[in-house]
């Protein structure tokens, strides 16, 4: 009924303990999508950065900033739109030592990756890229029989 | 100065200037009650229930516009207190909260009489705190009142752990917050007021729609003057009743479900909606497709996450109400009352051929007119709480309101046994007025307990229990939408009511005649006690008019007729 645009948002908070459920809890309890949610202190300050990659119409879009906002510890969330932002999250793969190496290297290797390990019995390949050319990537992979996939959230920034 | 944690929490309140908290004690707040014990500060008052202390200093806040304090244990002193924490978080209703807390070494064990208070409380409070140490509690307290007082108000949760309150640190209250992620807007934009002033200037059927922001921004009597100055037509929430006096004639009473004819009409027909502090909710909006569907919105909010939240708007302005109809009321001088003369004269009408009223009877006692003879003799000098249901309804519907805070309801959360504990708060913050406290049979016994608290400590609340046997709203939405299955709503049985406020050592009465309630009433105010005033009263009436759940606002039942 209603049109979803995806939408990454950044949340810069103060690091004290609990920010975490509060974000997670307001969406919860909100009932708004979180695909993805990353979070680490920015170094040397008192705050963290969160990165959240969520979904829904404009005016749940808008609701999801303005609550973000009205939490006590939030200082500043960004809404990226356009290109005026870059995004990248990561993806690791646990594939069968048998599968072909240069192969599996090459894949990785477009999608801004490499092999990250080769073990007695798996090689584990690593890419880093925008969202949706991970997906591609975790497409392309399939035909190597992957044992184990472990997909971070995004992080972003402005340009 | 070292003190010790609990010291702290007295020496903070006392520079906060609270003069009473509402309390319970228990293992966890054994420290703070020894501090409480030594004070000479501020009183406390022991409620019988922990919720009932959420609620009295609710009442208070509520009654006064200061921030009301309560304190409870940890565990089920907590749990408890949940129902009034958001009560008033439903409301933006100021208060700080302090819980106590098991020893932090004993956190997240399971500890005896240990919950996640912060964890359960977070949906339910503006912000709350865990203290890790006394010495970041001057902070802590001093935020928590800055929190709960500015911006859109809300309740503040201040956890604190046993050992916290016994640990001693240095004591230093600041006197001035700086949080760098908090800091609530003031002024409105001035070009956008600019635009809402040519929007209102051109409008042919503007309306001005009142919420509960009016009373938490101290914006009263500056709306007051502007109402006069404009005659712009007037409806208030439940929440903003009294921000005219009854007799305004710019006043078309309260608007949504149990809303005025001519409101809600007006509400549907006009062409700018002038929205002050108030939030679109469903009781309010009924169908919202149909809602205000040929008005322009202005919306005027100190929460930003309030606009465009329900409706689309055309005007937003983010501010303080007070200081946003400060700034407007200049840019009106030179409008035109004239101008919308028609409007007036049309909305005027709609309260001729649908006043609100009631069929009075010779033979029994109708709930409204208790409400309006009770009105009639002391509306200049009292303050008016409500439990939740009918009673509700029809105080709001026909109280002849004068004054801003005479109304003292449970809106949002429509909390049952709200009424009495928060009647118990409103006269300890207004001790020179006399606070009635309309209820019923089922919404008093929710909180029936605090009749001891009331007879100790000498506050002298008149309870009037509009009796009618039922669960009364419940009772009516059956009669309505069920076929008159009656499922559980009947509550014939019931306790003496003069038996049990005799056993607390109060006052009862019990009357079913119109001239036994007067002698009553005369002699409750007389008397200067705490009482019940049992009325028996027609059974089967309803609030009306009535807008169905999801109903429109123009489609309002105003008789109801039994098939």
């Amino acid at each position: 009924m209603s049109n979803t645009i995806r939408r990454v948002i950044s949340v810069v908070t103060v690091n004290e303990h609990g920010v975490l459920s509060r974000i997670a809890g307001l969406f919860a309890g909100r009932g708004y999508n979180i695909e993805s949610l990353t979070v680490a202190p920015i170094p040397e300050t008192e705050y963290s950065h969160f990165t959240i990659d969520t979904e829904g119409d404009k005016k749940v879009l808008e609701q999801i900033v303005k609550q973000l906002h009205k939490l006590i510890p939030v200082l500043r969330v960004t809404e990226h739109a356009g290109d005026e932002y870059v995004e990248k999250e990561m993806a690791l793969v646990k594939l069968p030592i048998a599968e072909s190496l240069s192969d599996i290297d090459a894949l990785a290797r477009s999608y801004n990756g490499c092999i990250a390990n080769v073990g007695e019995d798996y090689i584990i390949a690593m890419v880093t890229d925008s969202s949706s050319r991970v997906r591609n990537f975790l497409k392309a992979i399939k035909k190597y029989n992957p044992k184990e996939i472990a997909r971070s959230g995004v992080v972003a920034i402005e340009r | 100065m070292e003190l010790t944690g609990s010291s702290m929490v007295i020496e903070a309140l006392n520079q906060e200037s609270v003069d009473v908290i509402f309390g319970y004690p228990g293992g966890a707040v054994l420290n703070i009650y020894d501090e409480i014990y030594k004070q000479n500060y501020f009183k406390h008052i022991l409620t019988r229930h922990e919720q009932a202390a959420i609620h009295a200093a609710d009442g208070y806040a509520r009654a006064s516009g200061k921030v009301g304090v309560a304190i409870v244990t940890s565990g089920p002193g907590f749990t408890n207190a949940v129902t009034g924490l958001a009560t008033a978080y439903t409301d933006s209703i100021p208060m700080v909260v302090i819980s106590g807390q098991v020893p932090t070494s004993l956190i997240g064990t399971d500890g005896f009489q240990e919950i996640d208070a912060v964890g359960i409380s977070r949906p339910c409070t503006k912000h709350n705190y865990l203290v890790r140490t006394a010495s970041e509690l001057p902070r802590i307290l001093k935020e928590a009142f800055y929190i709960a007082s500015t911006g859109r108000p809300g309740p503040v949760l201040v956890d604190i752990p046993k050992d916290v309150s016994a640990e001693l640190a240095e004591f230093n209250y600041p006197k001035e917050v700086h949080m760098a992620t908090y800091k609530p807007k003031i002024k409105g934009n001035p070009r956008q007021l600019k635009k809402a002033v040519e929007a209102i200037k051109s409008a042919e059927k503007p309306l001005f729609y009142v919420g509960g922001g009016l009373l938490a921004s101290d914006g009263v009597a500056s709306f007051r003057e502007l109402v006069a100055q404009t005659h712009i037509p007037v409806v208030e929430t439940l929440m903003a009743r009294g921000s005219l006096r009854h007799d305004d004639p710019s006043l078309l009473g309260m608007l949504g479900m149990h809303g005025t004819y001519a409101s809600n009409m007006a509400m549907s027909e006009t062409d700018l909606i002038i929205a002050l502090g108030a939030r679109f909710d469903d009781r309010v909006t009924g169908k919202l497709s149909e809602f205000g569907k040929n008005a322009e919105i202005i919306h005027v909010d100190v929460d930003p996450s309030s606009i465009g939240k329900i409706v689309d708007v055309d005007y937003p302005i983010v501010g303080d109400l007070r200081s946003v109809i400060e700034d407007l009321a200049p840019l009106l001088k030179d409008y035109e009352p004239s101008s919308i003369e028609e409007w007036i004269k049309r909305l005027e009408n709609y309260n001729k051929i649908h006043p609100l009223g009631y069929q009075d009877s010779k033979t029994t006692i109708k709930p409204q007119w208790v409400i309006e003879k009770v009105g009639q003799m002391y509306k200049e000098e009292c303050v008016v709480v409500t439990d939740v249901g009918q009673h509700q309804m029809w105080t709001a519907q026909f109280f002849p309101f004068v004054n801003k805070r005479q109304l003292v309801t449970s809106g949002g959360l429509g909390t049952m046994g709200f009424g009495f504990p928060a009647a118990i708060g409103a006269q300890k913050a207004m001790q020179d007025k006399i606070v009635f406290n309309f209820t019923g049979d089922g919404s008093i016994q929710m909180n029936s307990q605090e009749m001891m608290t009331a007879v100790i400590e000498k506050v002298p609340v008149i309870n009037i229990i509009l009796n009618n046997n039922y669960l009364g709203m419940v009772r009516q939405w059956q009669t309505f939408f069920y076929e008159d299955r009656l499922s559980e709503t009947n509550l014939e049985a019931q306790p003496d009511f003069v038996k049990l406020a005799e056993a607390y050592g109060a006052i009862g009465y019990r009357v079913d005649t119109k001239e036994d309630f007067e002698k009553a009433l005369t002699d409750a105010v007389a008397k200067k006690m705490p009482c019940f005033i049992d009325v028996v009263v027609d059974r089967d009436e309803n609030v009306l008019p009535m807008v169905p759940a999801g109903g429109t606002l123009y489609n309002m039942i105003l008789e109801y007729k039994d098939q």
